[in-house]
């Protein structure tokens, strides 16, 4: 927006003319996402998840208005309106799949965003507010995801919501009287179901709304870009449209096919079983696990097996999941590294490369059963997840020596003029 | 300050996990890593069951599913029910109305008595559900030695490995084998369980429904009805119970990705003609 040489919008026709003047909604969006957005010219496909996270919300959205329609948030019918979702609406198991994945995949291309944001640090200066936005947004995800599991009612809705509510149990003093609170009674039931099902149709409004003030945010500086240099001249950007339009265009082809492929041949492939069976408050089932993307941080949570001088096992196991997500809103501040890109930054490099495998061996291990050698590992796991935000991170970026970086945008692609200049190292 | 800030908070959790870790590690080297026990060593995962509807392709068999039906009417509709399948569904197995109405009608359903309100049983009609023999679930655990036979229209989608589950619990009844009771002395099936190899705590509390060949008698043109045939049969019956929109499911999905597909393609070359003008020339270009 505050580039010098963005295209002003022009209304062509009378209509267009008239609503310019009236309100002004086209030329909104011709600057937001239109050819009035100068964006850098080399942007990866690693840029453009924010505009599939963007597209999830919206699906979601959509497919879970359709769904409330049929459903009913009644403790007694809440499985059997699943079930009448699935056999006699039409379309209904396409709808209820599609929402059930779409909510996975909307993890996972938000997981590749943030991932995308660690290794650019696209949280520094001076893009920290779009960033701490995209916590809030991750955190509000969290939410939204586990109450709308609870909603069909199976299994796993029902001994999920009793296990992470009791979290709250592990807050000393207050926390039986705040998970009772919570829940409207001493167990999950019609109380917190009927909650569940409020919130969970109100929150991705509550997103919506926090993008939007992320996309402002991020228009303020524009985006970063793979090297990391900002923006210097005109010749450094391309308008949004049609140079991103078509590139996130045949993005968005790509992860259809992903996602439907999954909706229309394995629907139930990232589902646990257990959540057919209806909820019985009187069988636990063997293994308690949620859905897979809160696996790092369930394995962090059940990390902590012993009380620690006086902070009791399962406190210190909740205060360390919390902590887990919290420490990202400080990143910008740990990192203090001039240079953005992990291009540049061979020692970084290596440590982000290494949280990545970290993070996968969570994943592993939060869906694992709770048994020796699994709980050793994720033991270990967890010590390098926060030694590598809080220690790691603050330490390498202050001793390491990044590589020379490319004078501009432009001169990393087209190469320098000067021939004895390496345009961009790596 | 927040760096420092940072570090002491990473230490501490750090630290604090590890000492978790120094304490499981601990026990481990000197207890081992857990016991082994009867339900560990000789439970066993389902073996493969090969059913017309497995793969993409898949699709369901008429015939089979109307003997797997039979199979459930004659044997398993004494224990359990199917309360998410109403009789009318039977149309897609191949059934006419007259069928359907008359399958409907052999099953009693919970009803109210028209001349005095008292509840009754009456007759299905084609738009009730598959009802459960016992009254309610106080009864069913009476009748099951405390078990209660669970609902069955799910059951292939709410196990691991559904239709090769069923048919491998179905056909997986035996005496506990010898070696079991040598390296478990103390293990015992107790009286009125049933020891089945594929059962998790391997001691099921239904008593093996499908105990004899040919006891279904299937029509002219079917296959025998050994033990394993008929356990096949209701497998697949139950997979069809569990998502009867399964091969619709799988030819919508045929038509969007190709459509998808199809306009992926078409998106790249979008992409590469509105990107022509501004890439740099091979030449020239650096990685970045
Ligand atoms: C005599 C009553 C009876 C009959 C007949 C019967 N079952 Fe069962 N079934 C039970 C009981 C009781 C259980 C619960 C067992 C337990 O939890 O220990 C059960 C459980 C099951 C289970 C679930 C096992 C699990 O993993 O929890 C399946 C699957 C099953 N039956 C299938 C069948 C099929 C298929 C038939 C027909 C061929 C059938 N049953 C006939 C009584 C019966
Ligand atoms: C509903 C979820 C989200 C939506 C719809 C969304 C949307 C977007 C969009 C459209 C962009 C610009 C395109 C791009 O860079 O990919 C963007 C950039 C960004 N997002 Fe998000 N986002 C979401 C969640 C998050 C989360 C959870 C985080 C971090 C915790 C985050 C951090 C960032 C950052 C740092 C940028 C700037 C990247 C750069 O310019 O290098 N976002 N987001």
């Amino acid at each position: 927006m505050s580039f010098p040489w963005a295209r002003e919008y022009q209304p062509t026709n009378g209509l267009m003319k008239f609503l310019d003047e009236k309100l002004p909604l086209p030329r909104l969006i011709y600057g937001a996402i239109g050819a009035g957005y100068p964006v850098p010219r080399n942007l990866s496909y690693m840029w453009n998840f924010g505009v599939l996270a963007g597209f999830c919300l919206v699906m979601q959205i959509i497919t879970g208005v359709v769904l409330a329609m049929h459903y009913a948030p009644n403790a007694l019918v809440a499985f059997a309106t699943t079930e009448h979702i699935m056999r006699d609406v039409n379309w209904g198991w396409l709808m209820r799949y599609a929402h059930a994945n779409g909510a996975s995949f909307f993890f996972v291309v938000v997981y590749l965003h943030i991932f995308r944001g660690f290794f650019y640090s696209s949280y520094k200066a001076p893009r920290e507010m779009i960033w701490l936005l995209g916590v809030v947004i991750f955190l509000l995800m969290m939410a939204t995801a586990f109450m709308g599991y609870v909603l069909p009612w199976g299994q796993m809705s029902f001994w999920g919501a009793k296990v992470i509510t009791g979290l709250f149990g592990a807050i000393p003093l207050v926390g039986e009287p705040i998970q009772v609170w919570l829940l409207g009674g001493f167990a999950p039931d019609n109380a917190a179901l009927n909650r569940f099902f409020s919130l969970h149709f109100l929150l991705p409004f509550v997103i919506a709304g926090v993008v939007i003030l992320h996309i402002w945010a991020l228009h303020i500086p524009g985006s970063s870009n793979p090297t990391g240099v900002e923006i210097k001249t005109e010749a450094d950007t391309l308008p949004f449209h049609p140079y991103y339009t078509a590139k996130d265009g045949f993005g968005l082809g790509v992860f259809l096919l992903f996602f439907l492929g999954m909706v229309f041949f394995l629907p139930n492939f990232l589902g646990h079983p257990d959540n057919y069976i209806e909820a019985n408050p009187l069988s636990t089932p063997a293994h308690i696990v949620p859905e897979w993307y809160f696996w790092p941080f369930y394995a962090i949570l059940r990390a902590f097996t012993i009380d620690f001088f006086f902070i009791p096992a399962k406190l210190m196991g909740v205060l360390a999941m919390f902590a887990a997500i919290l420490v990202w809103f400080f990143l910008p501040w740990l990192d203090k590294s001039p240079v953005r890109s992990g291009h540049y930054r061979p020692l970084f490099r290596i440590f982000f490369w290494i949280l990545v495998v970290d993070m996968a061996v969570l994943f592993w291990l939060g869906g694992a059963a709770a048994e020796e050698p699994y709980v050793m590992f994720s033991q270990l796991a967890t010590a390098y997840y926060f030694l590598h935000f809080l220690v790691i991170l603050p330490i390498v970026s202050s001793i390491e020596k990044p590589k020379p970086l490319p004078y501009s945008i432009t001169e990393s692609v087209l190469g320098s003029d000067k021939d004895t200049a390496p345009a961009a190292a790596n | 300050m927040i760096r420092l800030f940072g570090i002491l908070t990473g230490l501490f959790f750090a630290v604090a996990v590890l000492w978790s870790f120094g304490n499981g590690a601990f026990v481990a080297a000197t207890e081992g890593l857990g016991e082994a026990t009867a339900e560990k060593v000789f439970y066993e995962h389902p073996e493969e069951l090969d059913l017309p509807s497995n793969g993409v392709f898949g699709t369901f068999d008429e015939a089979q599913l109307q003997r797997g039906y039979q199979v459930y009417k004659e044997v398993c509709s004494a224990c359990h029910s199917l309360k998410f399948v109403a009789f009318r569904d039977l149309a897609q197995l191949g059934y006419d109305e007259g069928q359907i109405k008359a399958e409907a009608a052999s099953f009693q359903v919970p009803g109210i008595d028209p001349a005095t309100g008292e509840a009754t049983t009456r007759p299905g009609l084609a738009t009730d559900y598959f009802p459960s023999p016992y009254p309610n679930t106080v009864a069913a655990a009476a009748a099951n030695n405390n078990a209660i036979p669970p609902d069955l229209s799910l059951i292939t989608k709410a196990r691991h490995d559904g239709s090769a589950y069923v048919h491998s619990l179905l056909t997986g009844y035996s005496e506990p084998p010898a070696e079991l009771t040598q390296q478990f002395p103390n293990f015992t099936t107790p009286p009125g369980l049933n020891y089945n190899r594929y059962f998790p705590n391997l001691n099921i509390a239904m008593a093996p429904p499908l105990a004899l060949d040919g006891q279904v008698t299937y029509g002219e043109g079917n296959p025998e009805p050994t033990v394993d045939q008929m356990a096949t049969d209701v497998a697949a019956f139950l997979t069809w119970t569990a998502e009867p929109t399964l091969v619709k499911r799988r030819q919508t999905g045929f038509a969007v990705l190709g459509f998808v597909l199809f306009a992926t393609i078409l998106a790249y070359f979008a992409k590469q003609q509105v990107w022509a003008a501004v890439k740099p020339k091979k030449a020239a270009k650096a990685k970045d």
